[in-house]
């Protein structure tokens, strides 16, 4: 643990105290072991860093899942003041609107016991992924303005899924207020080319089974059954998103002085929302957001027919449905709750997904019910979890909750460990085939580079900022 | 040979630490750091030249800024580096030859995309055996 004060709150809440140019305190959701768990990360510092930004809201809070990243802690949560706050391209990150989307189907796991590896490998086949992998679809450059501007949308009217996709897609996959001029050229050129590709790191497509059952009410309005299979597919806006966050990044760094603040690290560099530096680059990155959106509305439509090729079923037998789409890497103009009181607020949740109670009207009609699923994909083979957002949420947390396992080891003490072992065969003894574009990302991914999932999980539920509803186990991986 | 860069630990990001007798082999190693996190800096030969120039408000922001763009070059153009020369280094400014290759799927493996140069504790420093950088690249 880096050497920063904390308090305990209760059970699962550590108070950092307002210090030196902090303007609110930071809260961190954790539990005694994760925190011990964490070591040396330097997470709660970024909380603290965070806590300096102005117009900041209430407190700079983490995610169980937090560690270390460069600027917000991943996992970190932070609320600023549509007026008198700041956007920060650093608190959303590189990979803007990262995120989960997860399928289901009428399959069970005892029918395709004996398809498994074909299936892996036809989605292998089927979904291009990789490092600098470019997508089946050549873009050309009024198409791109659309993509930009439609998300999800763009996909569906071309063919790539249906209008009922779109309404289990936060946002329906498409942040209004998207700007394609205020995009370089530069990540324009690099959208083009990579629409409909996975990505390389810890992105991923997973053939899943629904293991556990916690809330019966809750799975079935969201249509999970023990023995089901499911997919699970992470991805996100890919160059054109990297550029947008280091454009804008470079831009709000050149002009820091400006703003007359203090910053503990250059990679929070901001700018205040009532600028047209702060509203510019909101309008690109909601450009990047409905990228990410398509990208992973296009992914599934591939997955779809391999699934269908494979297997020789028609879509309807299939019945392959998005359940949620959920991004967590994003800063978003809410109305939420403050002591009370309704407020505009730019929630930034970078590695912190979206967490609505039932009864809120962002809530899919499907699920409204029972609350917005809450996707949370753990580290590679451990499977999955499907969480339901709560008032607690949307109370204590912005409305937000943790979005992975999170990582505990560093890529090179990953690779370090991994050495002379073979990580395909590895998952293989524990039942899950494995597909990768590179032996690097495997080995950089290894399951115990990575916090338990079960643990962080736990915090949530019991701190009350998510509910269990599932959990799924993975059997077959493909890794970028 | 001595070691140009070597790896230090972050958690979910690659941290690198880079040497050079002078300020400009500095920058010079750090962007065939980059380039061999890549792929394999041998296969890569000089076959063409790129060009460009670029500002910092001060030393450490003038590394980031020129990382920045040999990784635009990398990830943007699918431009492999192999050599790296300063026609200007000025405090604030420098103008840059790079030579090397497009990349070919056929020829060069790619072990790895790094997404970003950040400028999270990325430090510049002249020390007692000549200079000293540090950055964490977003992968």
């Amino acid at each position: 643990m880096s050497e920063i004060k904390m308090e305990r709150l209760d059970d699962f809440r550590w108070q950092i105290p307002r210090q030196g140019g902090m303007r609110v305190p930071g809260i961190l959701y954790a539990s005694e072991r994760l925190l011990r768990a964490m070591g040396k990360d330097e997470s709660p510092k970024q909380v603290a860093n965070v806590a300096h930004l102005p117009g900041i809201v209430k407190y700079s809070l983490a995610m169980p899942d937090m560690h270390w990243g460069y600027g917000f802690p991943i996992g970190g949560v932070a609320a600023f003041d549509a007026r008198e706050g700041i956007i920060s391209p650093g608190g959303v990150g590189y990979d803007i609107n990262c995120g989960c989307r997860l399928m289901t189907t009428y399959l069970t796991h005892q029918e395709i016991r004996p398809h498994l590896k074909d299936l892996v490998t036809a989605l292998f086949q089927h979904v291009p992924s990789g490092v600098g992998s470019t997508g089946p679809i050549k873009l050309k450059q009024k198409d791109e303005r659309r993509v930009l501007t439609d998300g999800a949308r763009w996909a569906v009217d071309h063919g790539y899924g249906s209008a009922e996709d779109l309404d289990h897609t936060e946002e329906g996959g498409a942040l209004a207020g998207a700007d394609p001029d205020k995009v370089s050229p530069r990540a324009m050129e690099r959208g083009r080319e990579q629409l409909g590709t996975l990505g390389s790191g810890n992105h991923f497509l997973e053939i899943e089974v629904v293991e556990e059952i916690f809330d019966p009410a809750a799975a079935r309005a969201y249509g999970l059954e023990k023995g089901q299979i499911a997919v699970m597919l992470h991805s996100g806006s890919r160059g054109l998103g990297h550029q947008v966050c280091d454009d804008y990044l470079a831009r709000m760094v050149k002009h820091l002085g400006e703003l007359d603040i203090e910053l503990p690290d250059r990679q929070l560099a901001c700018a205040y929302l009532s600028t047209s530096r702060g509203q510019d680059y909101l309008a690109a990155m909601a450009c990047a957001a409905n990228y990410a959106w398509t990208n992973r509305q296009l992914l599934m439509h591939w997955v779809r027919e391999a699934f269908e090729k494979t297997l020789s079923m028609s879509p309807k037998a299939l019945g392959m449905r998005l359940l949620y789409d959920i991004c967590h890497n994003i800063a978003k103009l809410e109305t939420l709750p403050v002591d009370g009181k309704d407020r505009t607020l730019c929630v930034h949740r970078k590695g912190a997904t979206r967490a609505l109670p039932a009864g809120h009207p962002l809530v899919p009609a499907a699920y409204r019910n029972i609350g917005q699923p809450v996707l949370i994909p753990g580290d590679m083979g451990s499977g999955s979890y499907v969480l339901t957002g709560t008032t607690k949420a949307l109370e204590e947390t912005f409305g937000s909750s943790c979005h992975g396992a999170g990582r505990v080891m560093s890529r090179a003490q990953a690779m370090k460990s991994s050495r002379g072992r073979s990580i395909t065969k590895d998952m293989a003894d524990k039942g899950v085939i494995v597909m990768a574009s590179g032996r690097g990302t495997l080995a950089e991914e290894i399951p115990e580079a990575y916090k338990n999932l079960d643990w962080v999980v736990d915090v949530v539920h019991r701190a009350g900022i998510a509910k269990k509803v599932a959990r799924l186990q993975a059997l077959g991986c493909i890794k970028g | 040979m001595e070691k140009t860069f070597r790896l230090f630990d972050h958690t979910a990001d690659l941290g690198i630490e880079v040497f050079g007798e002078t300020e400009t082999a500095l920058f010079a190693h750090a962007a065939l750091a980059l380039i061999a996190l890549t792929t394999d800096l041998e296969k890569i030969a000089s076959v063409t030249e790129r060009h460009f120039s670029i500002r910092g408000e001060d030393r450490t922001d003038l590394f980031i800024n020129f990382l920045r763009e040999v990784l635009y070059l990398i990830n943007g153009e699918g431009f492999l580096p192999r050599e790296v020369h300063f026609d200007e280094f000025q405090p604030g400014f420098v103008r840059v030859k790079i030579r090397g290759e497009s990349f070919d799927t056929e020829k060069h493996m790619i072990y790895k995309e790094i997404k970003a140069v950040t400028y999270h504790q990325a430090s510049v420093e002249q020390t007692r055996k000549g200079w000293k950088g540090r950055v964490i690249c977003d992968v």
